[in-house]
């Protein structure tokens, strides 16, 4: 499928530029896709004719006016992993991420954003150029031209930036100004990571607290002990004791005099969730779920009394978590029974508490299967998961990752769980995720990515280097 | 707010009745402060604004000057008890019951510590526990204690302590006291626990973080009256009781109340156990321990954490020796050989090593103190040698008296070459040379009658006894 695409793609460009060449270009695009090797000079003249084209583009940029300086860099990014057909895109391509989502409009949002980015393009080439536009495809992934990769004024999160001694003293101003301590870096950092936090636990952020905490609420301090020590660990965890902290921190909330509610209370948010990135670096679903208490926050009416807009706040919180996790836990796994059918034997990494509780729901429902737990140190989580599902009552093989070629013929579905879904469609996981399903790919093994929606954030990342958590190296 | 400190400074000092007949424990100068100062200073490390202190009306009054010890600004809220019945820490606790609107930590203000109090707050945080204590290793005190010569007494009797695996799970703790056959622990611990180690040589320092509930507990059972005897071995052993199902609560409720109200904690442990937290641990992929089939910490709601100190100052000074050994340790820890408290005077020739002369003092010429403790108000005449001993406040040395390892109580007054005993009313005993005795005011209850004695070993008189002789 995505050789068809590059074919498309070449035939595209083609037509761009005077047909003259075209037929020749076609004899090389062609030849290309049939594996020849392409002769010395076909190679330099298909290397002009790419130079001639950005010239020409250059021009014509140069003439309109453009407002899509954000989304070039992703197109572009997009267009390049497209063309090198990365192994996992296909898999992804294949894995029917959309099925797993809770709701059916959910996965065509995605697919709408991006056909609603294409068409934007379109019409903004077209108002440039003429002729050119009719012929951008409606996938929108081709077209995105190098020399919109203009200097984009790039604003990247402080998280990845700790090599940068300007980022890292921005940030401690930042935290001094909250009164959050400042966690100390530990030991020695690998060139690669050296743009990562890596923190010990040996030297909790409750050091230079004091000890009746009034700076940062009680059960904020508890929950980031708890995110740092690991007791809560997992997407969805993680998320669930945010809110049942905030909850806290609203229910002891009391307005100052002369402050609004629906300013006061956001502007005093910050500072904890200062803290609880200072403890633990925020997951994807955390955000989303600050995101929509600061929204639920702001949007209270101004002349609404205190007890009133607490008591909406607090239903608010509920109603979110019932209906972005349990209620979505309960269609997912609806879905995904139907994916599994008597005699499967499933294949699970880690331990995620989605997949967990499809496979509880589906052995409840008399389905025969056995499942194959897969796990991987420093964690070894997969434990964890081993317990619930024994205790269940299903039948459970464990093995370490380092067997999961061996035990992989056996094996018909791979169910994995996911940590963040990203815009472009990757997923982001516990490490090892992207070995197991490069290792199903392989073996021709249908992978499931199961992922609730409030896990789906905006960002974009093609590797796991650029943004990554750096565990503790001697716990 | 989150915690509450407790300070309990209405305790006697009864192990240690030679020092303490006449000055209050919290009152007692160490290292020329009031022991109550070293609890006070730790909770102001921390970061504590306000303080309950229990203690007796005769405390109270002393305690306002020696505020101004004290560098910050922490608000001390004094409560009074009388002292009449017996009362215990629990008791205490339950007295300022009111006043306690969030979970509390209690110490006693006997306890001179450095530990990073975050180690055991931190516990109690993270774990959600019912109860966190601090342990450190027992120092075996090696000095010579004075008015103890010879073996050591009986001494106290050790504490059993079972740890598990991680070391910070409190799984048991028992006095050798009520031991009386053998230790026994049940199974069910050990099938939840697998891994126990018990320790004997550790310290109390009689520090607890407890939840709200537990205080409310106190309350409702108000036949536990001591912290340490009764309360936490009893929330140790509640750790691993069999849990009461909610649903038939009502019927089991009646018939435990009749009993000893043990279902209370449960009841009242388990309501504050919420819906989401339950639902929190339920998706949380962790688990205290590995092994068996249950969920994090097996399911109980009561959970006892301890921190154990392997190094770092702890002290409760609650005996002589311990006593003597927090004074060499402050010394030590200012960095000077020996403190001299403010106003002394100190003539020439004189050579103090190791000791700690409090405030007010007199030394006069040619005096040798060695190892000593001396409290305020002290005078020692010319020529004098003393070595290894304590001397409360004061006191009188007559000129070229010699006292090794001896103790002389409040206001007594050596004799300078005296010869004779002179036992007599509201007066101390006259001595020429001392080794190894104790001195304590005779209050009452002498005999009119004077004796001599020239030499005296081992002498150790109580408090208000019909001295003969």
């Amino acid at each position: 499928m995505a050789d068809a695409d590059e074919t498309s793609k070449q035939a595209e460009r083609n037509t761009n530029v005077g047909d003259g060449i075209a037929v020749k270009k076609q004899d090389i695009a062609r030849a290309k896709n049939e594996g020849k090797e392409l002769t010395k000079d076909e190679k330099q003249r298909l290397r002009k004719e790419k130079k001639q084209q950005k010239k020409n583009k250059k021009d014509d940029k140069g003439e309109s006016e453009h407002e899509n300086v954000p989304l070039p860099p992703s197109q572009a990014v997009v267009q390049c992993q497209s063309q090198k057909a990365p192994s996992v895109a296909p898999s992804l391509a294949l894995t029917p991420v959309s099925v797993c989502t809770s709701e059916k409009p959910a996965k065509s949002k995605a697919e709408q954003r991006a056909e609603r980015r294409a068409r934007q393009e379109a019409d903004r080439a077209a108002k440039g150029k003429k002729g050119e536009s009719a012929q951008q495809p409606p996938s929108g992934k081709s077209k995105a031209p190098p020399n919109e990769l203009q200097p984009v004024v790039k604003r990247l999160p402080e998280h990845v930036q700790v090599d940068d001694p300007a980022a890292v003293r921005k940030l401690a101003k930042k935290l001094e100004r909250q009164q959050i301590p400042v966690r100390s870096e530990y030991g020695y950092k690998v060139s690669l990571f050296s743009h990562l936090h890596q923190y010990s636990r040996k030297a909790p952020l409750t050091q230079q607290i004091s000890i009746p905490s009034t700076v940062i609420h009680p059960y904020i301090v508890r929950l980031g002990l708890q995110y740092s020590q690991g007791i809560v660990a997992g997407s969805n965890a993680r998320s669930i004791a945010l809110l049942h902290a905030f909850q806290k921190v609203i229910q002891d909330y009391k307005t100052p005099p002369n402050e609004e509610l629906s300013r006061d209370l956001v502007n005093k948010l910050k500072p904890y969730i200062s803290y609880l990135n200072q403890c633990r670096p925020l997951s994807a679903s955390m955000g989303n779920a600050i995101k929509y208490v600061k929204k639920e926050i702001s949007n209270i009416p101004c002349l609404c009394k205190e007890e009133e807009a607490k008591k909406q706040l607090l239903s608010c919180i509920d109603n979110y978590i019932k209906e972005k996790i349990t209620l979505a836990a309960t269609t997912i796994s609806a879905y995904a029974i139907e994916k599994i059918s008597n005699g499967d034997v499933i294949l699970v990494y880690g331990c995620s508490s989605l997949v967990n509780h499809i496979l509880c729901d589906a052995f409840d429902k008399k389905r025969k299967f056995s499942v194959i737990v897969v796990d991987s140190r420093p964690r070894l989580e997969g434990r964890e998961a081993l317990r619930r599902l024994v205790k269940k009552g299903i039948c459970c093989t464990y093995v370490l990752i380092s067997a999961v070629s061996y035990i992989l013929p056996e094996v018909s579905k791979v169910f994995l769980g996911a940590h963040a879904l990203l815009a472009n469609g990757y997923v982001m996981s516990r490490v090892g995720t992207s070995q197991i399903a490069l290792v199903a790919k392989a073996y021709n093994v249908p992978v499931l990515v199961c992922c609730e929606t409030y896990k789906f954030c905006e960002r974009v990342q093609t590797d796991s280097f650029v943004s990554n958590e750096l565990g503790n190296q001697y716990t | 707010m989150e915690l509450q400190a407790v300070l309990m400074a209405a305790g006697g000092g009864s192990r240690m009745m030679e020092l303490t007949y006449n000055t209050h424990k919290p009152l007692l100068p160490v290292g020329n402060k009031p022991l109550i100062w070293y609890p006070l200073n730790l909770l102001e490390r921390v970061g504590f604004e306000e303080v309950i202190i229990i203690t007796t009306k005769d405390v109270q009054k002393m305690l306002t000057p020696d505020r101004l010890k004290l560098d910050g600004k922490m608000k001390l809220d004094v409560v009074c008890i009388q002292l009449e019945g017996e009362m215990g820490t629990a008791d205490a606790l339950r007295h300022v019951q009111q006043k306690i609107k969030t979970d509390v930590l209690v110490l006693s203000c006997d306890l001179i510590t450095d530990v990073a109090l975050h180690e055991v707050v931190d516990l109690f945080r993270a774990h959600n526990a019912s109860m966190a204590m601090l342990m450190s290793k027992l120092h075996e005190f090696t000095e010579t204690v004075p008015g103890q010569k010879g073996k050591k007494k009986a001494g106290e009797q050790r504490d059993f302590v079972g740890v598990d695996a991680t070391g910070q799970r409190l799984l048991f703790m028992a006095n050798e006291a009520d031991l009386e056959d053998g230790l026994t622990i049940r199974k069910s611990i050990m099938c939840k626990h697998p891994s126990m180690r018990i320790r004997t040589g550790l310290l109390d320092a009689h520090l607890y973080c407890l939840k709200r509930c537990v205080v409310d507990f106190l309350v409702e059972n108000k036949n536990i009256s001591s912290i340490r005897g009764e309360l936490i071995p009893y929330l140790v052993r509640k750790q691993f009781s069999k849990s009461v199902n909610l649903p038939n609560n009502k019927d089991e409720v009646e018939m435990s109340q009749k009993m000893e109200g043990q279902t209370n904690l449960e009841i009242l442990g388990s309501c504050k156990d919420e819906e989401l937290l339950r639902l929190t641990q339920e998706r949380s992929c962790w688990n205290d321990h590995h092994g068996d089939m249950s969920e994090a910490y097996h399911g109980g709601k009561v959970r006892c954490y301890v921190h154990i100190m392997e190094d770092g100052v702890c002290y409760r000074v609650n005996t002589l020796a311990a006593y003597i050994e927090a004074n060499r340790m402050v010394s030590a820890g200012v960095g000077a050989d020996s403190i001299i408290g403010a106003s002394c005077q100190i003539s020439d020739k004189t050579s103090i090593k190791r000791s700690t002369v409090g405030a007010s003092s007199t030394v006069r010429e040619k005096v040798k103190i060695t190892n000593s403790i001396l409290m305020n108000g002290v005078t020692v005449e010319e020529g004098c040698n003393i070595q290894g001993s304590v001397i409360c406040s004061n006191a009188v040395i007559g000129r070229n008296a010699d006292i090794k390892y001896c103790l002389v109580g409040s206001s007594q007054r050596i004799e300078p070459d005296g010869e004779c005993l002179t036992v007599t009313q509201n007066a101390g005993i006259h001595l020429h040379y001392v080794y190894g005795c104790l001195f304590i005011c005779v209050k009452t209850h002498s005999t009119p009658h004077s004796s001599a004695v020239s030499r005296v070993c081992c002498v150790h008189v109580c408090v208000r006894q019909r001295v003969a002789g």
